[in-house]
C-alpha cells in the first residue's frame, strides 16, 4: 500500500452515468506524485469522463477521489487551485492573440498586469511561440494551438496536470514536440495524468498505465508488467508471401495451440510459444512445409498485443481508430 | 520558421538554448494571493474590450442594421408617416435606440455559446475563480456594445437634425435606461446561450423572438391606425413601454409611471432568469 501522502491522485469506485449509459463504472486509481500516468483505452471507454471528474468539471455519481489531498466533491475550489487541465480541443479564445490569452489567465490567477505580461512572455518563449505572440489564435496551426493550450495550463505550476489526448490530431513531428514537453514537465516535478488511445504514447511516456474499457479498469501496471501479464515467450514470424498467412497461421496453431495474432499491415504472425523448444519445433515445421520466412524472433508481446488481448481483439481497436479519424475530419 | 521546423529544431540535441528557456519557465511558480470576485470580473471585462480591438468587424454588425433602419425609415417612409422627414426622425430616433439595444443583447448569448463550444468555459471552470465572473464579463461587453452602438446612432441622428428637447441630462438619463434594458434583455440570451449548442442557433432564435416584439410596438409608427387586437398587444408590449419612457426622457416629458413601466420587464427578467442562469451553469 502506497503512503497516501505520496499520492497526487487517489480515486475509489468513481462512477458516472449519462442517462442509461454508464461512462465510468467504478474506477480505482492511485497516481504517485511526480509521475506520468497514462489512461489507455479505445474511444468511448470513459477516459475523458474520468479525467473530467478528477478535474471537477463533471460530478461523480458515486465514489470518492482526492487530488493533491483535496476531495473533489467537498473541496472542489482547493482542487482547482492545484490542478490544470488541457482538454481534447484547445480551450483558447480564438479572437485574442496568444499573448492576450495567457495574460488573461495569469490575471485570473491574480497576477498584477505587469507580472501577468512577464509570465506570459516567459511561457511564450519557452513554448517557441514568441514569434506568434501577437497573432490571433485562429491563425495558429494545430501544433501551435496545442503548445499554447499546454502553456495556458502552466501559468501557475500545477500539482497535477490533466492532459486529455494531448497529441490527437497532431502530425508526427508536432507529436514528438509535445512528448518532449511532457517529459520536461514531469522532470520539473509535475504529476501528469494523460489519456491516450495510442499505445505507443503510453509506452513512451508513462511510468504506469491503466487500461480501461467500457468504463472499467481492466489492467494496470508498468508497460513491462502489462506485457509480462499477457505472457512472455511470444514467437513472431514474418513471411515473404503475405498470401501464405492463413496456411502458416493454421500450422502454428496446430503446433502451439492458442490464438495467432496477425499484424494489420504486414505478414507478421505472433503466437504465444511458451518455451523456446516449442517455438523451435514450430519453426522447423514451418520451414519443412515450405514457407519462406524473412524473419523470426522470440520476445515479449508488443503493447498492441497486450491491448488486444485485454480489450478483446484487434477488430474493436481498429474500430476505435476509425472513429477517431472521422472525429478529426 | 514553420511549426514543423520549430519542432524538429527542438528535438535536435544542438538546440539546447531552447531547452534552457523551457526549463526556466517550468520552475515552480506559486499562485499569487487569490484575487477577489471584482478583480476576476474586471479581467473578463478587459477580455470583452480586447475583442473590440481584435474583431472590429463586430462594430459594423452592431451599427449597420440600426443605421439602415434610421436612414430608410426617415427618408423613405418618414414624410408619408409623419408629414416630414424631420418630424419623423424626432419621433423615431428614441425608438431605434431601444431596438438597437434589444437586438444587440443577443450578442452576449452568442459569445457564451461560442465559449462553450470551444471548451473555453472548461478552462475557466478549472480555475479557482468566482464562478460567476465570466458572466459579469459578458455584462461589461454588453454595456460597451450598447454605449458604442447607441452613441453612433445618436450621433447620426444629431447630424440628420434630431434634437433631444431634454438636452444632455435627459439624454444621459435615457442612456441609463437603455443600459438597464440591455442588461435585462441580456439574461434571455444568456439562458439561450447555455441551452443551445451553436451560436448561429442562438442568433436565429433570438431574432425570431425579437422581430415581432420590436415591429409590433410603437417604435416605427404611432399604433393609432392599427386594428384593435394588435393595438391592445402593442399597448402592453414591454418594448412599447420602454420606447414611450425613452421618448419621454429625451423630450423631457417622462413621468415616473412611464419609467417604472419601462423597468418592469428588465427587473422581472433579471429576478427570474439570473437564478436560472446560475442553475444551468452549475449543472452543465
Amino acid at each position: 500500500m502506497t503512503d497516501q501522502q505520496d499520492l497526487a491522485i487517489r480515486a475509489r469506485g468513481l462512477v458516472r452515468r449519462f442517462g442509461d449509459l454508464t461512462a465510468v463504472a467504478g474506477i480505482d486509481l492511485d497516481v504517485r506524485r511526480g509521475t506520468i500516468f497514462a489512461v489507455l483505452g479505445p474511444n468511448g471507454a470513459g477516459k475523458t469522463t474520468l479525467l473530467r471528474m478528477l478535474a471537477t468539471l463533471t460530478a461523480a455519481d458515486a465514489g470518492t477521489a482526492t487530488v493533491m489531498g483535496h476531495d473533489i466533491t467537498t473541496a472542489p475550489h482547493k482542487v482547482r487551485a492545484s490542478i490544470a487541465m488541457t482538454g481534447q480541443f484547445a480551450s483558447l479564445d480564438e479572437d485574442l492573440t496568444g499573448r492576450d490569452n495567457l495574460v488573461m489567465l495569469a490575471r485570473l490567477w491574480g497576477f498584477r498586469s505587469g507580472a501577468a505580461r512577464a509570465r506570459a512572455d516567459e511561457l511564450l518563449a519557452a513554448f517557441d511561440l514568441s514569434a506568434a505572440a501577437r497573432k490571433q489564435v485562429k491563425n495558429y496551426s494545430g501544433g501551435m494551438r496545442r503548445r499554447l493550450d499546454i502553456a495556458a495550463s502552466l501559468i501557475v505550476t500545477p500539482g497535477v496536470l490533466f492532459l486529455d489526448e494531448p497529441t490527437t490530431g497532431l502530425d508526427p513531428s508536432a507529436r514528438q514536440g509535445v512528448w518532449h514537453l511532457i517529459r520536461q514537465l514531469a522532470g520539473a516535478g509535475v504529476t501528469i495524468l494523460l489519456t491516450t488511445q495510442y499505445l505507443e504514447e503510453a509506452d513512451q511516456l508513462a511510468e504506469r498505465i491503466a487500461v480501461i474499457d467500457h468504463g472499467r479498469k481492466i489492467a494496470e501496471g508498468t508497460s513491462r508488467e502489462l506485457k509480462a501479464a499477457t505472457g512472455s515467450g511470444f514467437l513472431h514470424v514474418s513471411l515473404a508471401d503475405p498470401g501464405q498467412c492463413d496456411a502458416a497461421a493454421a500450422l502454428l496453431m496446430q503446433h502451439l495451440g492458442g490464438s495467432v495474432q496477425r499484424s494489420p499491415e504486414g505478414a507478421e504472425l505472433s503466437v504465444l510459444a511458451g518455451s523456446a523448444t516449442a517455438a523451435n519445433a514450430a519453426l522447423a515445421a514451418l520451414i519443412e512445409a515450405g514457407f519462406d520466412l524473412t524473419d523470426f524472433r522470440m520476445g515479449a508481446p508488443s503493447l498492441d498485443e497486450v491491448f488486444f488481448a485485454l480489450t478483446g481483439g484487434p477488430d474493436r481497436a481498429k474500430d476505435g481508430k476509425r472513429n477517431t479519424t472521422e472525429a478529426m475530419t | 520558421m514553420t511549426d514543423a521546423a520549430a519542432q524538429t529544431a527542438r528535438m535536435s540535441p544542438a538546440d539546447t538554448a531552447q531547452n534552457d528557456v523551457t526549463i526556466a519557465a517550468l520552475r515552480q511558480v506559486a499562485p499569487p494571493r487569490a484575487p477577489g470576485p471584482v478583480s476576476n470580473a474586471l479581467v473578463f471585462g478587459w477580455r470583452a474590450i480586447l475583442k473590440f480591438r481584435h474583431v472590429p468587424e463586430q462594430l459594423f454588425d452592431l451599427v449597420m442594421t440600426p443605421l439602415m433602419f434610421t436612414l430608410l425609415f426617415t427618408f423613405v417612409f418618414g414624410g408619408a408617416l409623419a408629414g416630414s422627414t424631420g418630424d419623423y426622425l424626432q419621433f423615431f430616433l428614441p425608438g431605434i435606440l431601444v431596438q438597437t439595444v434589444v437586438f444587440n443583447s443577443v450578442y452576449s448569448g452568442m459569445g457564451l455559446s461560442t465559449d462553450f463550444q470551444k471548451g473555453l468555459f472548461d478552462r475557466f471552470r478549472t480555475l479557482p475563480i468566482w464562478s460567476l465572473a465570466p458572466f459579469a464579463g459578458l455584462m461589461v461587453g454588453d454595456v460597451m456594445r450598447h454605449l458604442i452602438a447607441g452613441g453612433i446612432i445618436l450621433g447620426i441622428g444629431l447630424i440628420l437634425g434630431y434634437r433631444p428637447e431634454a438636452g444632455f441630462v435627459g439624454t444621459a438619463l435615457a442612456f441609463a435606461l437603455l443600459l438597464t434594458i440591455g442588461f435585462g434583455m441580456g439574461w434571455v440570451f444568456i439562458v439561450l446561450g447555455l441551452l443551445v449548442r451553436t451560436p448561429m442557433t442562438v442568433m436565429t432564435l433570438g431574432f425570431t423572438i425579437l422581430f415581432p416584439l420590436t415591429f409590433a410596438s410603437n417604435i416605427l409608427v404611432d399604433p393609432a391606425t392599427m386594428p384593435d387586437w394588435l393595438r391592445s398587444f402593442v399597448a402592453v408590449n414591454p418594448v412599447s413601454l420602454m420606447t414611450t419612457a425613452l421618448r419621454g426622457l429625451m423630450a423631457g416629458t417622462a413621468t415616473l409611471t412611464q419609467v417604472c413601466l419601462a423597468l418592469i420587464a428588465p427587473v422581472v427578467l433579471t429576478i427570474t432568469l439570473a437564478p436560472v442562469v446560475l442553475w444551468l451553469y452549475r449543472r452543465r
